[in-house]
Order: C-alpha cells, then structure tokens, then sequence
C-alpha cells in the first residue's frame, strides 16, 4: 500500500551522512529516498513517505544562504513540474537541534520552498537556537532538545505537526510542542472579557500569576554604546567565541555548549602560532585555524597597528569560549563576566570576534 | 554576550560572518567577515595577502569602534 | 438614593393593533411608531420600519446604533427612582452611509456568532432624511429618532409588572472588608468630533472630561452613543445600558473587591490634551483610593495612545491595571496589533483581531440601504461574492470586537 504523503525532507551534511565539519561546505545534493533522521520520520509516521533527501554543508548555506536557496529550488524544481503526478505536499527540515547554522539553513530553505512551490513546510530546533527568532514568523518550528540525544523526541514532534498541518487539523503551540509564529488567531473563550478583565486585575492585585492575553512586541536592544573618540589612546581587548585556547586547552573548555570562559595572558605575545595556540570550537572545521589561530582571533594584525599607534594600548588579557550550541543564558552570564573584569582593568573598547 | 559587555556601557564591535545572528544576539556594531572556520583570514591567499586581509577587518573594526550608532549597524 | 430596574423578558415580537406587552410578547404598532417619530422630527424624509428575529435569513446593513428600549417610571434624577427596561429587545439604526463604518448584523450563519444583536428581536428603522442636511444634521435626526423610538417600546411597560426587578445602591465602602482590594473603572469615551462623539446626560463628551460619574448614573443610561467609529468596537448605546463591566464591578462589590467608582474619561484628537486628559484621569483615580483600574475603551488607533498613557501613569503611581482592547493584526494576523503600546500594559484583554476575515453566508432578507453595502469599513470592492456570500473583516461587524468586554471572542498566538 502506498504512503498518504509524499514529503520531502532537507538535512545537513552530517546527518545526510556524507560527513562531519570536514565537508561543512559541501553543495547542495538530492537523494532519492529517505536518509538517516528520515529512516526515523518514516517509521514513526507510515502514512509519510519520504520521497527525496537534500542534503547540504552547513557552512555552504550559512556563507552563501542566497545562492544556496537558489541552487536548492532548482533542484527541487523536477518535482513540481506541471505535469508531474504525485508531488510533494511538505518539506520536513532538520531537526536542527541547537545548532545555529544548521537551524539558519533549515529556516531559509523552508521559507523559500513554501514560498516558490506552495507547499507546506516545517522544521525543528531547540527553542533557543538563534535562527528560531529569524525564521518562527515565516515557519513552523517544533521544539527539538539541543542535541542529537533528543532525536527521537524531537522526531516525533516535528511529524506529527506536520502530519496535523497535512490532515488541516487546529493546532495550537502548548499542545502541539512549536514556537509560536506571532500570528493572531481570533478563538471563542469561555467567559467574556469583562469577566476575564476583573479575573485577571483580582490576581495582578493578589500577586498571583496571570497571562496577558497579548504581550507587547519586546524588543531587548541595548543602547549603543558612545564611539571611541580616539582610538589611539584607547586600550583595547580581544574577546572570541571562536574557541582560541592555549595549546592542550588547560581550561578544558567544552567543544560545545561551553560552560565556562577562558582568561588568557597575551603579554609580549606578538602572534598566535600553531604552536602555542588551538580552537576548542567544535562547530566547526579546526584545520585553518589550527593552521593559524590569527585567522579566528586575529593578534598579529592588532599588534601591529598597536605598533603603528592605531591602538592605545592593547589589554594583557583576552577572553575565549566556545559558541557552539552554547546557550544564550550562558552566553549572557559569561559576556557580563568578563565585561566586569574589562572595566575593572580600565578597558574602554572591545572587538569580540564569532566564527 | 556582545549584548551584556555594550549593556556596562563598554564600546563593542561584533566581527562575525554570519550576520543574522549577529543582529538577532543584538550587536549594534557590526563587522561581516570571511568565512565561519576563518574569520579573519583565507587560506587561498598568499601569507601576505591574507595579513593584509586581516589587518584591514581590523582597521574596519576600529573605525566602527571610532564610529558613533544609533541603532544596529553593518559596517 | 437608589436606582430600581424592572426587566421585562420578551420572547417575541410582532407587528400588531396596540404596541403592548402580551405574555412575554411584545406587539408593536407600526403606523403608531411611524406617526411618532415623523411627527417628532421633520427632518425625516421617509422611514421604512421591519423586524429582524433570531435566526432569520435576515442581513441588517449600513446600522448606526442599537438601543435598548426602556422607560423611566420615576426619579427626577440620573441615577435615582425606577427605570423599566425590555430585555431582548433593540431598536437598530440605519441610514445612509456618513462615517464609513456603518456595520452590519447577521440575524443566522456564521456572522450571526459575532454580534449580540443576532440574539436580540430587533425592530430596524431604515432613516432617510430630507435633502440638504450637514453629515451631522443627518446623524442627529437618526441618534435622536433611536432614542424616540425606544422610549415609544418602553412605555409600553411604564405601569406593568416587571418579571425581575433589582436594587442597586451607590457601593458602599465603610461596609465593605478593608482586606479587599480597592478597585476603580477607567471608562473611557470616544468624543473627536467628526461624528465620533458620545454624549454623556445628552451631552457632547468633548467638553467636560474626565470627570467621576456615579455608577447608578450609568445604570441609568447616562451614556448614549453618536459614533461613527468601525462597527466592531464602536460602544452602541445597547452596550453602555448593559456594560457588562460595570455589572461584574456591582456583583463582585463586597465580596472579592471593593468598587470604588468609575471615572469618565474621553479620546480627544490632540497630543497636549490626550497628555492633559490622561493626567487628570490618573489624579481621579489616585483620589478614590484605588488599588487596582480596568480600563476599557472605544475605537482603535489613537486611543491605543491615550489608552498606553493611562495604563503606564496609573502603574507608575502604584495602581495596577487591567485594559480591554481589540487587535488590528492584519488579515493574517502577522502584525503588530496595536498603534501604541507601553511594557507596563502587563495585563491585557484581547476581544479578537478585528482584521480577521470571514466569509458570511448568502442571507435571504437584507434590509438597510443595499447599495453602501461595499462601502462599509471592513469591506472592500470584491467583497460581494457572485453567489451573495460576503467576506468582510471583522471589523464591518456591529459589537464583534466589542471594547466594554461584552463578548467572548478573543485572539492568541499561533
């Protein structure tokens, strides 16, 4: 017996199999049938038929998201064809974890599709993934944990969204496990809004908790911070989530999800070389900067201009973590943390550098 | 944490290749650079020329910490 | 002082010999009411008088106000003596498009779950008036022909026996526990001029405001309605008679809050004196004591501002609030729903995205000027399908959104 749906499911090169970091920039490709999560997708859900796989290098589509969309709608281009029996009715993405360019990835290829070919789209990633901001208005993003180890949960979340959005089911984003899109739906309550009104003012004045019925648009921007009037007078530190640690990384900072910062002397220190430093990052390809620490926090060139007098004084200290699936609690603590100890040491300027 | 060192009132430059992300954290200055596994580099070029490369993004991001914003900007 | 409201339930109506009351049916004589309100106002070129019942194939189009019809039996004051009032009963404006946001009301079908009125026997008075007259001229002969007309259906009951009759006195603080909160109405009035007016002791409200008013006094119909705003949260008259805050505020008196009065504020057109008004507003309330405010409203746009400007000087002086609001999200709901909004506004009560469209069914009767009908706000040129099914934004629909929280409709993330 056939499947009910013919769907299409879109994964990065790791998950498509075809390899790790090492083939990050891997162009997009089709593969007839499921791979790996799909196997999942199928056997959870048989009334879903995986027809065909994309596969793509995370880098590839995070460098060049354009181009990359555009390579990919023409790939999937055979499929819609007008006269082609059995299309497509969904694209399935990821799930994405906590990954933030595989989430990038997954969010502007299902925006593109659902707009080119009309189809249904939906994807999954952990609630704090950054591409969940960028894309929840555009896409439907179920919730996935934030690694590989929550696969089948989040397996299971994503299909049967999609198997609800395929049958036109009512979902709603408690019960169906997704990021609100920030789309307003108009619902019959149970009680009417003056009653709702003075419910709601009898908690507020208890102190009880109670749930706004529409939440301001918040918008968490910190206000710019003055320009540095002469740079030549300033002293200036280096910041990295790239993961630039000491040889051996003493401090043993996480490859991913890092829970700590590191804090590293660069006195008399003119370059970084393969030599004396490392990235701990492990989110992405290590072999360049390995090869050349600079290339991700780049010391020579600062030391120079600092030579030149572009540069006050550069800071004895630099300050590195890993922003692999880091979360943005973390990340948050570890930014005032060490903006303490910047001020602390008379520090006015910053140049924090993200691989 | 670009957000949390600005939010003490410490002038920042975020130099990163993915700048969506960039904005979505809440940099208000910002540097696109080169490539995600470098940054700050390319290993296609020469050694000078990648130096060059490289001393150049820094000089960008100093004049974007010389540079007074309002809102979140791409330098 | 006391004010007593005897309710009469009607279950229905027709047109007959003597405009009575007969076992829970009312009987209206149509050439009674028509000499009535002709004779009243010579402005009034011709008057067309129908019924609308719940459940009929019936569309009601272009509709200006619903009222409901009531009788003041005694009392000399606003506020005090004996008001007789039919429930399930309204009488519903029409005339000719002037404001643009005329709306309509659906007697069955889906249009019919958005509006009290598909629920109410209703007695339609389809105004023309004479040539020559102001926009204004023209919406004062229709409001002023309203109220005639619901006086004429309420005396019909000036010495009967009403079914349920109840007390309301002015809320009594010094009886009251001290541990429960004390709680104030922020009611705030749409007055711009321009036919967005309302008239408060069948005053303009553009002068005046804020001021304290006596609840009693709105219980006894103080507000009525001159408004031209969009049909959904257009505040008819029907709904400051049956404000259903006000009632909720009474019943809860004494037991889980203490009520301790409303205060009238307007929606004027200028910065300086939304900035004045709401000032003022938040020193009325300071001055009741209040601990907590619900704020309801009229209209959508700029009274988000003035709204905003309440919710965020009422919080900052320490009295915490509640408001009522309708959402103006876009048809698919994407964006932002509010012209202005504030972080302290916590505590919101959303009545639906007024932009939301439905697709109403052909309907058999339509009454009311026919030809505006694509005119009304909410709808547009391609509104009237070929097969007379309409869609509309809800916003085209009397009372759908309504800002007082008469109604159950809501909206929510998705």
């Amino acid at each position: 017996m056939s499947a009910t749906y013919r769907v299409l499911h879109c994964l990065n090169q790791f998950f498509a199999g075809i390899g790790g970091e090492e083939k990050a920039s891997t162009a997009p490709c089709l593969f007839e049938g499921p791979k790996g999560p799909g196997n999942l997708l199928q056997g959870l859900f048989p009334d879903m038929e995986v027809a065909a796989t994309i596969a793509f290098g995370d880098n590839y589509v995070a460098e060049n998201t354009d181009r990359a969309v555009r390579e990919i709608l023409e790939i999937l281009a055979p499929f819609f064809e007008p006269l082609k029996t059995e299309k497509p009715v969904m694209l399935i993405a990821g799930p994405a974890f906590n990954a933030g360019r595989y989430g990038l990835a997954c969010g502007a290829i299902c925006k593109a599709v659902a707009a080119r070919y009309e189809i249904q789209v939906v994807t999954s990633m952990f609630p704090q993934n950054p591409a969940v901001n960028e894309y929840r208005k555009d896409v439907y993003i179920t919730k996935a944990g934030e690694d590989v180890m929550s696969m089948q949960e989040s397996m299971r979340n994503l299909g049967s969204l999609g198997m609800k959005l395929l049958s036109g089911e009512m979902i709603l984003p408690a019960k169906d496990d997704y990021i609100p899109r920030g789309l307003r739906k108009n619902y019959f309550h149970s009680q009417p809004g003056a009653t709702r009104a003075i419910d709601m003012l009898l908690k507020k004045l208890k102190g009880e908790p109670f749930a706004t019925e529409y939440s301001m648009p918040t918008f968490d921007r910190v206000k710019p911070a003055p320009a540095i009037k002469n740079m030549g007078k300033a002293k200036l530190a280096l910041v990295t989530s790239g993961g630039i640690v000491p040889n051996g990384n003493p401090d043993r900072i996480a490859a991913a999800n890092a829970q700590r910062f590191g804090t590293y002397s660069i006195e008399g220190v003119s370059a970084f070389t393969p030599q004396s430093h490392q990235t701990a990052h492990g989110g992405y390809d290590p072999t360049f900067a390995n090869a050349n620490p600079n290339r991700v926090l780049p010391l020579d060139a600062v030391r120079e201009l600092e030579a030149e007098g572009a540069i006050g004084i550069l800071h004895d200290f630099y300050y590195a973590t890993v922003g692999n699936a880091t979360s943005v609690a973390s990340a948050g603590k570890f930014g005032e943390s060490i903006a303490r100890k910047l001020i602390r040491e008379g520090v006015q300027a910053v140049i924090l550098t993200s691989t | 944490m670009v957000k949390e060192i600005e939010r003490t009132g410490l002038t920042v430059v975020h130099c990163c290749s993915i700048i969506p992300i960039s904005k979505t954290v809440g940099a208000n200055r910002i540097v696109p650079t080169i490539a995600i596994p470098y940054p700050f580099g390319d290993p296609d070029l020469g050694p000078e020329e990648e130096k060059k490369l490289r001393k150049d993004l820094v000089k960008k991001a100093l004049k974007a910490l010389a540079t007074s914003v309002e809102q979140q900007t791409i330098f | 002082m006391a004010m007593v409201i005897g309710s009469f339930q009607v279950e229905n109506i027709e047109f007959g010999q003597e405009t009575a009351l007969r076992d829970k049916n009312l009987i209206v004589n149509k050439e009674a009411l028509h000499n009535f309100l002709t004779m009243k106002d010579d402005r009034i070129q011709s008057l067309d008088i129908t019924l609308a019942k719940p459940e009929e194939s019936t569309r009601i189009i272009c509709v200006k106000d619903v009222i409901e019809p009531w009788c003041k039996v005694s009392g000399n004051n606003p506020g005090e003596g004996v008001k007789h009032v039919l429930k399930n009963v309204a009488i519903v404006t029409c005339g000719k498009i002037v404001g643009f946001q005329e709306g309509i009301i659906d007697m069955s079908g889906s249009g019919a779950l958005y509006t009290p009125f598909s629920k109410t026997l209703n007695v339609v008075l389809e105004i023309e008036v004479v040539p020559s007259l102001t926009p204004h001229q023209h919406e004062e002969v229709v409001r002023l022909s309203g109220f005639a007309a619901a006086q004429f259906l309420g005396a019909a009951v000036r010495t009967s026996e009403s079914d349920v009759v109840e007390t309301f006195d002015t809320p009594d603080a010094s009886s009251v526990s001290p541990d429960l909160p004390k709680v104030a109405y922020v009611y705030m009035l749409l007055s711009q001029g321009l036919l967005h007016d309302t008239y408060v002791f069948g005053q303009n409200a553009q002068k005046g405001l804020p001021r304290p008013i006596s609840p009693l006094a709105l219980l006894d119909g103080a507000i009525t309605s001159g408004n031209c705003v969009s049909a959904c949260d257009k505040n008819t008259t029907w709904h400051h008679q049956n404000n259903l805050l006000l009632q909720e505020l009474y019943q809860r008196h004494g037991k889980e809050l203490n009520f301790v009065g409303v205060v009238l504020t307007d929606e004027p057109v200028r910065l300086e004196a939304k900035q004045a008004s709401a000032e003022k507003t938040i020193e009325l309330v300071k001055s009741l004591g209040a601990d907590g405010a619900v704020i309801s409203k009229e209209g959508f746009g700029n009274p988000d501002a003035d709204q905003m400007m309440l919710i965020r000087g009422l919080e900052e002086s320490g009295i915490k609030t509640v408001s009522i609001t309708d959402e103006y999200a876009g048809a698919d709901g994407s964006s932002q729903s509010l012209a202005d909004v504030t972080p302290e506004a916590d505590a919101v009560i959303s009545v639906g995205n007024a932009n939301e469209r439905v697709i109403l069914p052909p309907l058999k009767r339509l009454t009311g000027p026919i030809k505006d009908l694509t005119h009304l706000a909410g709808a547009y040129p391609q509104s009237l399908h070929d097969d007379g099914s309409l869609e509309i934004e809800l916003q085209g629909i009397i009372g759908s959104t309504n800002e007082l929280g008469s109604h159950t409709l809501s909206a929510r993330e998705v």
